[in-house]
């Protein structure tokens, strides 16, 4: 037991870092940037108008104390920090005055929910389906799933969601293409919102599994098809162990470790890919308003978004970490 | 190497198959260089037509022969991609081989890193930069972006390998004989990884192919620049679906699936040949 704390506090360390990391970053990236936040806001909402001279100075004035960039970097660094512990990034543009981590936070149940969803359907039935395909290699069905999956895999995530969109919105129409529910249903816990909620997440959820599927099928069957050959499974064949149970408790135990630490490594490749399927299906998710805060010069909005999704992906693949010991016990004596 | 190549060709039908289809995404890239018009110019032909003798792909909405707008695409896209590999490839080896051979803090310090960039999600990060940089943020900028964020993955297969190079005798031998640490790691262990390097090519610029798509498609590149994501981004602006240029769209997705499925089975080719256990065995061994 005291090996598994010492293991989770290195990781819980080593989350704090990366968190710590990526947001120094994204700040940095924003503030070194040569563009004035303030200029840019100014130059989005005078574009279009008649202001006199006096009204755009006072904006101005108004600007820069709200992002507070008349200060010196490093008090603006440490003001950043300081605000964040409290979950404040300063009012959103697009939907003023909203302060942008509501807005994150609205969206966030959604980009989680979804990629929860197809990130454990990818993941139990990828890993599944190529155990078996590896344990019994001249299976006709299964071989032919696998070419299937190694033509699927490489695609990008926007052409397949792209293609599900043309298929189910103009060919054959039969499922929602765009939102996260229906606009004729009230919002809360009754059947109608449910079932709509769940009938809006079939296609972007479908389209992930689609692209995130074959990675683990294909892995898990290269992986299978060489622990196949370990005295370990002649032995267990031999001693006439039911076949279930070498391929459930011996076969994909093992193969399932190396899987696990591939789930840490490939969640923000995921998230990425949620991103954009959001976008496509203009799915209320992180994704979609990530890019609605980009196209409407929204400062606070896209820092906002940023760090919530550095925190939120470190925090995932710190909880895919901590489940490893579980499923491999020679890491909590490490 | 015309033999790797060679048996490659005759025992690995992935490999085959993905030499090929690679190939002929390359010969159409490459003919972009014989096009009679500048691809960045528009309305140069008959908006709108449909794929016929003259127009092989059709016309697009904004008067470009989409031949050879699509030609140029890829060809653009294509650089990018390996320019891409070429920088990430650098990096990792330089991560790798130094974390391997030289070890202790230096490796822990090393490894910290990248475990950093391994977490931190990419796409957030690449939208992040056009925001700031807007119209500066040219093709030559991105791919230097993504470079720096697609080195973790293979830096740490290749630190795995000069682990296990750092003991070995030959080793010791050169470093008793005078070398510099330097001159180890690029005359006797490069050579041991550069199988690694080739496998992990092919994966780079199917990553960083698929980013620049997904980033252009949303209008968050250079969108007056053709490549394959600004295709479909022009295409999605004029919607083409919707009014019926259905070629704009089918066209230019079907010739990316072809590179990314080559790519795809040229990297899992490779791959396998270097795990000389499934290289046997599909030998038959």
């Amino acid at each position: 037991m005291q090996g598994y704390f010492w293991f989770a506090a290195k990781r819980a360390a080593q989350l704090f870092a990366v968190v710590f990391c990526g947001i120094s970053a994204t700040f940095m990236v924003t503030h070194l940037s040569p563009i004035s936040p303030v200029e840019s806001a100014l130059g989005r909402m005078t574009a279009r108008s008649n202001f006199a001279p006096e009204a755009v100075e006072s904006m101005r004035a108004a600007l820069t104390e709200m992002y507070g960039v008349n200060e010196p970097l490093i008090n603006q660094y440490f003001n950043f920090w300081a605000r964040l512990v409290h979950g404040d990034l300063g009012p959103s543009l697009i939907a003023f005055p909203t302060p942008a981590m509501e807005l994150v936070m609205r969206a966030l149940p959604w980009t989680v929910c979804l990629l929860l969803t197809s990130i454990l359907i990818t993941f139990v039935v990828g890993n599944v389906m190529g155990a078996l395909a590896g344990y019994n290699q001249n299976n006709r069905f299964l071989k032919a799933f696998g070419v299937v999956a190694m033509g699927i895999q490489p695609i990008p995530y926007y052409i397949v969601a792209f293609i599900l969109l043309v298929v189910f919105g103009f060919i054959w129409p039969v499922l929602p293409i765009s939102g996260g529910f229906a606009m004729n249903v009230t919002p809360g816990w009754n059947l109608a919102y449910i079932g709509s909620v769940l009938q809006h997440a079939i296609l972007p959820a479908s389209s992930l599994v689609l692209v995130g599927f074959g990675s683990w099928f294909l892995g898990m069957r290269a992986l299978v098809s060489n622990i196949v050959t370990e005295d370990y499974v002649t032995y267990a064949e031999l001693a006439g162990v039911k076949r279930r149970t070498i391929v459930g408790s011996y076969v994909i135990r093992n193969a399932a470790v190396p899987q696990l630490t591939a789930l840490a490594m490939t969640l923000g490749g995921v998230f990425s890919g949620t991103v954009i399927t959001e976008q496509v299906f203009n799915y209320p998710g992180l994704g979609s308003l990530l890019v609605d805060a980009v196209n409407g010069g929204d400062f606070s909005l896209v820092l906002a978004v940023s760090t919530v999704s550095v925190a939120a992906v470190a925090t995932a693949i710190f909880i895919v970490d901590l489940l490893h010991p579980l499923l491999d016990p020679r890491v909590r004596t490490d | 190497m015309f033999a790797v190549f060679r048996d490659l060709v005759r025992y690995n039908i992935e490999f085959a198959i993905g030499v090929t289809l690679v190939g002929f995404i390359l010969i159409f890239a490459a003919a972009s260089y014989f096009a009679p018009t500048d691809p960045n110019l528009i309305y140069v032909v008959i908006p709108d037509q449909p794929p016929s003798a003259q127009y092989w792909f059709g016309t697009n909405s904004r008067g470009q022969d989409l031949f050879w707008q699509l030609s140029t695409a890829f060809r653009n896209s294509v650089i990018f991609g390996v320019t891409v590999a070429v920088l990430s490839r650098i990096i990792s080896l330089a991560v790798g081989l130094t974390s391997g051979y030289v070890g202790g803090w230096v490796d822990r310090g090393l490894m910290l890193v990248n475990d950093i960039f391994v977490a931190v999600p990419i796409f957030p990060v690449l939208v992040l930069f056009y925001f700031v940089l807007r119209s500066d943020l040219n093709s030559w900028t991105l791919a230097l972006i993504m470079a720096c964020f697609g080195w973790p993955f293979d830096a740490r297969l290749i630190r795995s390998v000069a682990l296990g190079l750092r003991h070995r005798e030959f080793t010791r031998h050169a470093v008793f004989a005078g070398m510099s640490t330097p001159k180890i790691l690029l005359q006797e262990h490069l050579p041991y990884v550069m199988p690694i390097v080739f496998s992990t090519f092919m994966a780079n610029m199917l990553w960083s192919i698929g980013l620049e798509v997904t980033l252009a498609v949303l209008g968050f590149t250079n969108i007056n620049q053709a490549t394959i994501g600004t295709v479909l981004y022009w295409a999605n602006s004029h919607s083409a679906m919707v009014v019926g240029v259905w070629w704009w769209i089918l066209i230019p997705v079907i010739f990316i699936v072809i590179l990314f499925v080559g790519l795809f089975l040229l990297a899992v080719s490779l791959n396998e040949y270097i795990d000389p256990r499934s290289r046997l065995r599909r030998m038959g061994a």
